[in-house]
């Protein structure tokens, strides 16, 4: 799936935040390729969020250079908004707009971002939630799905603007166990389908079978990459071990 | 695995029981009863043995049309008729698009004006209140399955009645043989109360929203001049804010420009109002978790995109059963205009009471005046009360 000859669709070069006097990400350097998984892991507080929320610029750093699709992130706002056009974000907490239904979720951001004809975004919008399994709850509210349904929702949300990248933040951690499986298989499906995807999570087994290179943060360092294959059954760093030992005896 | 067994009756009690239950259901209880019995008789006897014996209600019908519109002139009355009228329609429309399923709100309405024809008014003018109900009920016909261009039509017939009701009330200048000039002197009573709550909230509501919006600004300079304005105003008793409207703000003008003292007091209450609506709405806006920014954000929204569709919505959602009390408040407020000398319901009340014939009789005018205060109150009240159970509040 990996593509080495071409440029890469994501590029960080030694990208440093702080938040105040904390130092949150350290020299961060991450090159992902069209269609690649990645998988980001590691303690919490190790500023994995903080870096995935860089690339599309829901937070500023300080220093350094990440570069998505050819265009450069810089504080002009064209930039940031041609940007987020190119990447879809799900979240933790799922974030969908609780006054509107299902539908006008998914179809708000190609009406209103990109333009389109209601017909033609609604047309796009059903078959989304058809994609992510959920076509019959289109009229309902957020607040009438269970949690599994509206992590579903949301990535049937960020995908309606077509995005060329995928950010994942823990998307199945505020989830019932029992709902886990079907907000992965969704992911699975979707990595599969070829989009270049980057995800914060601590499903090891997803990431075994889907990732295609993984990242260990710790302290707002990456400590350690590699395929999971790698990571799994040969890693180099301690920290990399002590966590590993730490989430699979769980 | 399926369970089909239905959900149990609640037995209903029977009325002795209920009443063991709820009023008689320890000593204290049964105290209290007891005495609000008694308060309620001792107090309700002695009002309706006033009301119906001793008060002397020929003040009110003669009186009447002071009471609803002031010194307003007989023969350009149909402007407010037509005014009303217009009124009538777009309400049953309205009620028709946006709140067919709320039957108890639409009955309200429909019974409104025949309430009023209990009045004593005139049978011409009795007839024409009841043609009322019949043109809301037009309206509603004409806007069941209302489509698009309709609900557009309905929506702006709603926003551009407030200043078209101004103009046409106002006139279009002394010459004018179709429309001729009314000063706002003669506007009073009812009429007048109304037109400064409702102009008032029409200018009040978006100023509130756009103060609040400026309080949370990014820009330093709007956030600071919104937030001194708010707290100047706040610091301030609308009493006299509507003095130094009456009195101050035609020392800032070139002396041959002079404001309508209707205008004044509307100004007036216009800054006091949206002062603090702005806090209000800024609760609301409080209450939305970052999360909605940071979606509505990724999903590539600009920030006015996302304040007008995302954040502004719900936060006003929330808002609402703090945002109608303020406007009751404000509807009651308006009476304040009777201390710098205009002829709202509580002015006019004020000047029929100095006329000779009628001294004395303060306790009828005051207690017909208050009922409509209470119907204007209440009826805002209920149909808050029933927006916020169609919006679902409390139950996101
Ligand atoms: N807005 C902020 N202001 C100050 N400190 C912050 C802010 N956001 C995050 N931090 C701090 O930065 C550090 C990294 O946060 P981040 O959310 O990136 O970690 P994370 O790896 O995603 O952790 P988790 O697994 O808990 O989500 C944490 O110590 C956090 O307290
Ligand atoms: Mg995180």
């Amino acid at each position: 799936m990996r593509d080495e000859t071409r440029q890469p669709i994501i590029t960080a070069k030694n990208v440093n935040k702080w938040y105040g006097h904390f130092h949150v990400l350290k020299d961060v350097n991450m090159e992902v390729h069209k269609g690649e998984v990645i998988v980001i892991f590691g303690p919490s507080g190790s500023g994995k969020s903080s870096f995935i929320r860089c690339i599309n610029r829901l937070e500023e750093y300080q220093s350094g250079q990440i570069v998505v699709d050819g265009i450069e992130l810089t504080s002009d706002i064209r930039n940031i908004e041609r940007i987020r056009m190119e990447t879809g974000m799900v979240f933790q907490q799922f974030n969908l707009f609780p006054h509107l239904t299902v539908l006008e979720n998914v179809i708000l951001a190609p009406v209103q971002v990109r333009k389109w004809s209601k017909d033609k975004a609604t047309e796009l919008g059903q078959q989304l939630l058809q994609r992510v399994g959920i076509p019959e709850q289109a009229e309902k509210y957020p607040g009438q799905l269970s949690g599994g349904q509206q992590q579903r929702v949301a990535i049937a949300r960020a995908l309606a603007m077509q995005p060329r990248i995928m950010l994942f933040d823990e998307p199945t951690s505020a989830l019932d166990p029992e709902m886990i499986k079907e907000v992965l298989d969704v992911m699975t499906e979707l990595a599969r389908s070829g989009m270049t995807m980057l995800v914060v999570t601590h499903e090891m087994g997803f990431a075994k079978a889907v990732a295609d290179r993984m990242f260990f943060f710790d302290k707002g360092q990456i400590v350690e990459s590699g395929t999971p294959q790698d990571i799994f059954t040969n890693p180099q760093e301690d920290r990399t071990k002590l966590f590993l030992s730490q989430i699979l005896t769980h | 695995m399926t369970n089909t067994r239905s959900r149990p009756v609640e037995a209903r009690p029977d009325p002795l029981t209920w009443l063991r239950q709820n009023l008689f259901n320890n000593w204290w209880n049964s105290l209290l009863t007891v005495f609000s019995l008694w308060l309620v008789y001792a107090l309700g006897g002695g009002i309706s043995v006033w009301a119906f014996t001793e008060a002397n209600w020929r003040v009110i019908p003669v009186n009447l049309r002071l009471f609803l519109v002031g010194q307003y002139p007989l023969t350009e009355i149909w402007r407010i008729w037509f005014l009303v009228a217009l009124l009538a329609l777009l309400t049953g429309s309205a009620l028709a698009i946006w709140a067919a399923s709320y039957r108890r709100i639409a009955v309200g309405f429909a019974l409104t004006p025949l309430l009023l024809a209990l009045l004593p008014f005139s049978l011409a003018n009795r007839l024409w209140l009841a043609s009322l109900t019949l043109l809301g009920l037009l309206g509603w016909f004409m806007a069941r399955n209302a489509n698009l261009s309709m609900r557009r039509l309905v929506m702006w017939g709603g926003v551009l009645w407030v200043p078209v009701s101004v103009l046409i009330m106002s006139g279009l200048g002394d010459e004018n043989p179709f429309l001729p000039s009314v000063g706002t002197n003669l506007w009073g009573g009812l009429l007048l109360t109304m037109l400064l709550t409702i102009v008032g909230i029409a200018i009040s509501f978006p100023l509130g929203v756009l103060l609040a919006l400026g309080r949370r600004s990014d820009l330093p300079i709007i956030r600071w001049a919104s937030v001194a304005y708010i707290e100047l105003i706040r610091g301030v008793p609308l009493i006299t804010l509507l003095f130094m409207a009456q009195l101050m703000l035609p020392l800032f003008l070139p002396a041959n420009v002079s404001i309508d003292r209707v205008l004044r007091a509307q100004v007036g209450i216009i800054l006091f109002s949206a002062a603090y609506l702005a806090e209000n709405v800024r609760g609301g806006l409080q209450a939305i978790p970052k999360g909605q920014f940071e979606a509505s954000y990724a999903l590539g929204l600009s920030g006015v995109q996302t304040t007008l569709l995302i954040i502004l919505p719900q936060a006003l959602r929330i808002a609402i059963p703090v945002l109608v009390g303020q406007f009751i408040g404000l509807l009651k407020d308006t009476s304040l205009v009777a201390i710098v000398g205009l002829f709202d319901l509580l002015g006019i009340a004020k000047t029929v009471l100095a006329q000779p014939e009628f001294l004395g009789l303060q306790r009828e005018v005051y207690a017909f005046i208050s009922v409509f205060y209470w119907l204007l109150s209440y009826g805002m009240s209920y149909i808050s009360q029933r927006l916020e159970s169609a919006l679902g509040l409390g139950q996101r």
